[in-house]
């Protein structure tokens, strides 16, 4: 079937025409949607590695995966941008922290792992969660703190959960998230699940001592924990030079493994969560550093140009853009023709308008929902809150 | 007559009149969490015969001597005699047996045998991966406990000293008070987080912290204090099995307590108060060490005529304002005797509490009795004057009821 090496440098790539066959090249996109024929291609950089191996740059991939790949993206690509508009239209309030640029690092990880394995971040939460199988109603219900959020309206942007696909938020004090993922780490080792779980954390919380704490002992008592840090190169606006006397995030577990991992390359994300998944089963706690891009400021109060320039924005969406670089896969493979991922962006464009409109219709929460889920009614007992009146408690 | 708050449909016998527990058939573990299991509440004052005969129990200072103890379970009723920190075991114990994803973290819990014995002989039983030695990293191991019983696990945390918790603080206000909530009710966090605290003999400032008032407002968590023997193993099985974050205020000086309690496995619940003496003149209202304080200034006040009615208040979070109304209403006077702080302690609160809820049937101003608001002093007559001693507790209830 068709192979071809591809080696994919800045812009201008030279890619190569695959071999020619007997059979057509073109096909069209609803075929290429379900075929499962393997293409072979390179990440776009190798790996770089702190006391251990480094995974192969050699890639499998297909249509299928390739023609899946942009859409998750290019539909969480839109998502973050009709959120910017939500925003600045007032329906979403307090903190939005948009993910688009490093989408890659999301649908990268997906490919690699199970909805068994758990996947905990901190606050840039919305696409990891629509890629742990939430729908996009949920997501803009949450957003506009209505009733038919993932979280019922109460925790906003910043506390997105799915746990039935092993999403564990969603929160807001970064650097906490990282001793709870290691506690789901824990979690699995204890029930013996071989499972992983994927601690997600920024350059900026990197530096967090509870990190150091839990990194210590995972390693100690052999925890299937990877952590992963998105260096977008800003912790809010402080650049990363000037926060971290090293900047090697890989390289800061000291004596636990790491892999530097070009975040803006899909591939090369998949390749590294599957082998560091393999390793964290087989010998403990891994660090993943994805060196990747937010082309959003911090948060939407954020304009995201004081401490960067935008040649600079600009330019990495030129040359790195995540979704950029599967279209032009796709192209080099002639899988779709630009019309059809146009149409596909189309499309996407129009399922984030419809969610919209429904989240619009949803409800917001009833006013007794104030005090539901404070505690947990378990036990048997009745719980009112801190004040209980006069009613006895209510025992089974 | 025992009260009982029945659950399934065990056939329940209740054996005699001055018994105020009930013969369990022994549990083996259950796959669920049904409320087959008795919660066993001393309503000493529905049962005027029990009042006297549990005051005739009562050990009277903090660091009960054997010749007490003994005197106090002369006549043989069933059961064993331990130490508080060995029903702490025991009640741990017996969790950890009946459900296999009870696990243990803190520092020296495992292979030193806890720094209290409360967790001696466990590792060597239940393994390294049940019974975890952190290092000392109190942040990270409390949030690690929180992950693992985000997915479902049960882990005891223990801080060695509960001033070292304040390190975790973050974790503990933040995912284990508010995860249930913000998540919508997806997670629950069934974490028990336990460990001294409390005025001892001399340890210094930083060893010698209440804290109880800084979690107290923490959304979420429900915070217990136990005090004797028999409502320290109630209240650790009762935290363990419950679904909510559950604090467990333990006390230095009350590790060495030593009282009888059944052999039939029971529950203490979370909630609810305990009637320690009813009474006639005047409501006081204690928990943890100050409970011994408060019987021995009540064995004072019985001479000078006084009826104090003391209630350890056992739950700090939620109050169990339940029987504290029902002892208001009774007394119209409320003394609270606690070792928090001053300002913003647990005594504040439930002044403010009480005279919300019951303010008409006061006849005098709340009186709180607390800690002094100051680092404590090594010295141990400064220390000493840093609590309240049983002499200001007559005292003030001297003032209450002119």
């Amino acid at each position: 079937m068709a192979l071809s090496r591809l080696s994919s440098s800045a812009s201008g790539s030279n890619l190569l025409k695959p071999l020619t066959s007997a059979l057509s090249l073109r096909r069209s996109f609803s075929a290429a949607a379900d075929d499962s024929t393997p293409i072979t291609i390179e990440t776009s950089l190798p790996f770089t590695s702190h006391v251990c191996d480094v995974p192969s740059r050699t890639v499998e991939t297909s249509p299928k995966e390739l023609m899946k790949f942009f859409r998750d993206m290019a539909l969480m690509r839109r998502m973050e941008i009709a959120a910017d508009s939500l925003y600045k239209s007032k329906l979403i309030r307090g903190f939005c922290h948009l993910y688009d640029g490093q989408e890659a690092v999301a649908i990268g990880m997906e490919a690699a792992i199970t909805k068994k394995d758990c996947i905990i971040t901190a606050y840039r939460d919305h696409c990891t969660f629509l890629g742990r199988g939430g729908t996009l109603l949920q997501v803009f219900s949450e957003l506009m703190g209505r009733q038919g959020g993932c979280s019922k309206g109460k925790g906003g942007s910043m506390h997105f959960y799915k746990k039935d696909s092993g999403f564990y938020g969603g929160h807001g004090i970064v650097g906490a998230q990282v001793p709870l993922g290691c506690g789901l780490a824990f979690a699995q080792k204890y029930s013996k699940d071989e499972t992983v779980t994927f601690a997600l954390y920024g350059d900026g919380a990197a530096n967090q001592g509870q990190l150091f704490e839990a990194l210590n002992i995972s390693a100690l008592w052999d925890l299937p924990a990877i952590l992963v840090c998105e260096n977008n190169h800003y912790g809010m606006g402080t650049a990363e030079w000037r926060a971290a006397k090293s900047p090697a995030y890989y390289k800061r577990g000291d004596y636990v493994p790491g892999l530097k991992v070009d975040g803006m390359d899909v591939f090369a994300v998949k390749q590294a969560c599957k082998f560091a998944k393999e390793h964290a089963l087989k010998n403990g706690p891994i660090i993943l550093e994805m060196d990747t891009y937010r082309y959003h400021g911090h948060s939407m109060s954020d304009p995201g140009s004081t401490y960067r320039t935008r040649d600079e924005i600009s330019g990495v969406r030129q040359e790195r853009d995540p979704i950029e670089r599967i279209r032009k896969l796709i192209f080099a493979h002639d899988i779709a023709t630009e019309k059809e991922l146009k149409d596909i962006e189309k499309e996407m464009r129009k399922e984030v308008d419809e969610a919209i409109a429904q989240a619009k219709e949803s409800p917001m929460p009833d006013p007794s929902e104030l005090f539901t889920n404070v505690y947990v009614k378990g036990y048997g007992v009745e719980s009112y809150g801190p004040d209980r009146k006069e009613v006895r408690a209510v025992l089974p | 007559m025992a009260t009982v708050f029945g659950a399934t449909s065990a056939a329940i016998s209740v054996s005699s009149s001055s018994s105020r527990k009930l013969h369990l058939p022994s549990r083996r573990s259950l796959p669920g969490r049904k409320a087959s299991f008795l919660v066993v509440r001393s309503d000493a004052g529905a049962n005027p015969n029990a009042g006297p005969r549990r005051a005739g129990q009562l050990i009277t200072n903090a660091v009960a001597t054997k010749a007490d103890a003994a005197a106090a379970s002369a006549p043989s009723k069933p059961g064993h005699e331990l130490l508080l920190f060995e029903a702490l075991r025991e009640g741990l114990e017996e969790e950890m047996a009946r459900d296999p994803t009870v696990c243990v973290m803190g520092e020296d819990v495992g292979h030193y045998g806890g720094s209290y014995k409360v967790t001696k002989g466990l590792a060597d039983k239940y393994g390294d991966l049940r019974v975890l030695d952190t290092p000392i990293a109190e942040n990270s191991f409390t949030g690690m406990g929180i992950g693992a019983a985000m997915t479902g696990l049960r882990p005891i945390i223990e801080g060695m000293n509960m001033g070292f918790l304040l390190l975790a603080f973050n974790q503990i206000s933040n995912n284990c008070g508010m995860l249930h909530y913000t998540s919508g009710g997806q997670f629950k966090i069934p974490v028990v987080i336990r460990g001294p605290g409390g005025v001892g003999r001399q340890l210094g400032a930083e060893h010698s912290q209440r804290l109880e008032s800084y979690f107290q407002s923490i959304p979420g968590i429900q915070m217990v204090a136990c005090s004797t023997p028999y409502n320290a193993k109630g209240l650790m099985k009762a935290a363990i099995r419950s679904d909510n974050p559950v604090i467990l205020f333990e006390h230095v000086l009350l590790y060495n307590l030593k009282e009888r309690i059944p052999d039939e496995e029971y529950v203490c619940s979370l909630e609810e108060a305990e009637m320690v003496r009813p009474g006639e003149h005047v409501t006081i209202l204690t928990y943890s060490r100050m409970r011994y304080h408060v019987m021995q200034a009540a064995k004072t006040l019985v001479n000078k005529g006084y009826d104090p009615e003391v209630i350890d208040i056992r739950s700090l979070k939620p109050f169990d304002l339940h029987t504290i109304g029902n002892s208001v209403k009774k007394t119209h006077r409320v003394l609270i005797v606690e070792e928090c702080m001053r300002t913003g302690g647990i005594g504040a609160s439930l002044t403010a509490a009480i005279t919300e809820n019951f303010h008409d049937y006061l006849d005098a101003p709340i009186v709180c009795l607390s800690s002094q608001d100051v680092p404590t002093p090594y010295a141990a007559t400064l220390e000493e004057v840093t609590v309240v001693q049983p002499a200001q507790i007559v005292t003030a209830v001297e003032e209450l009821c002119q």
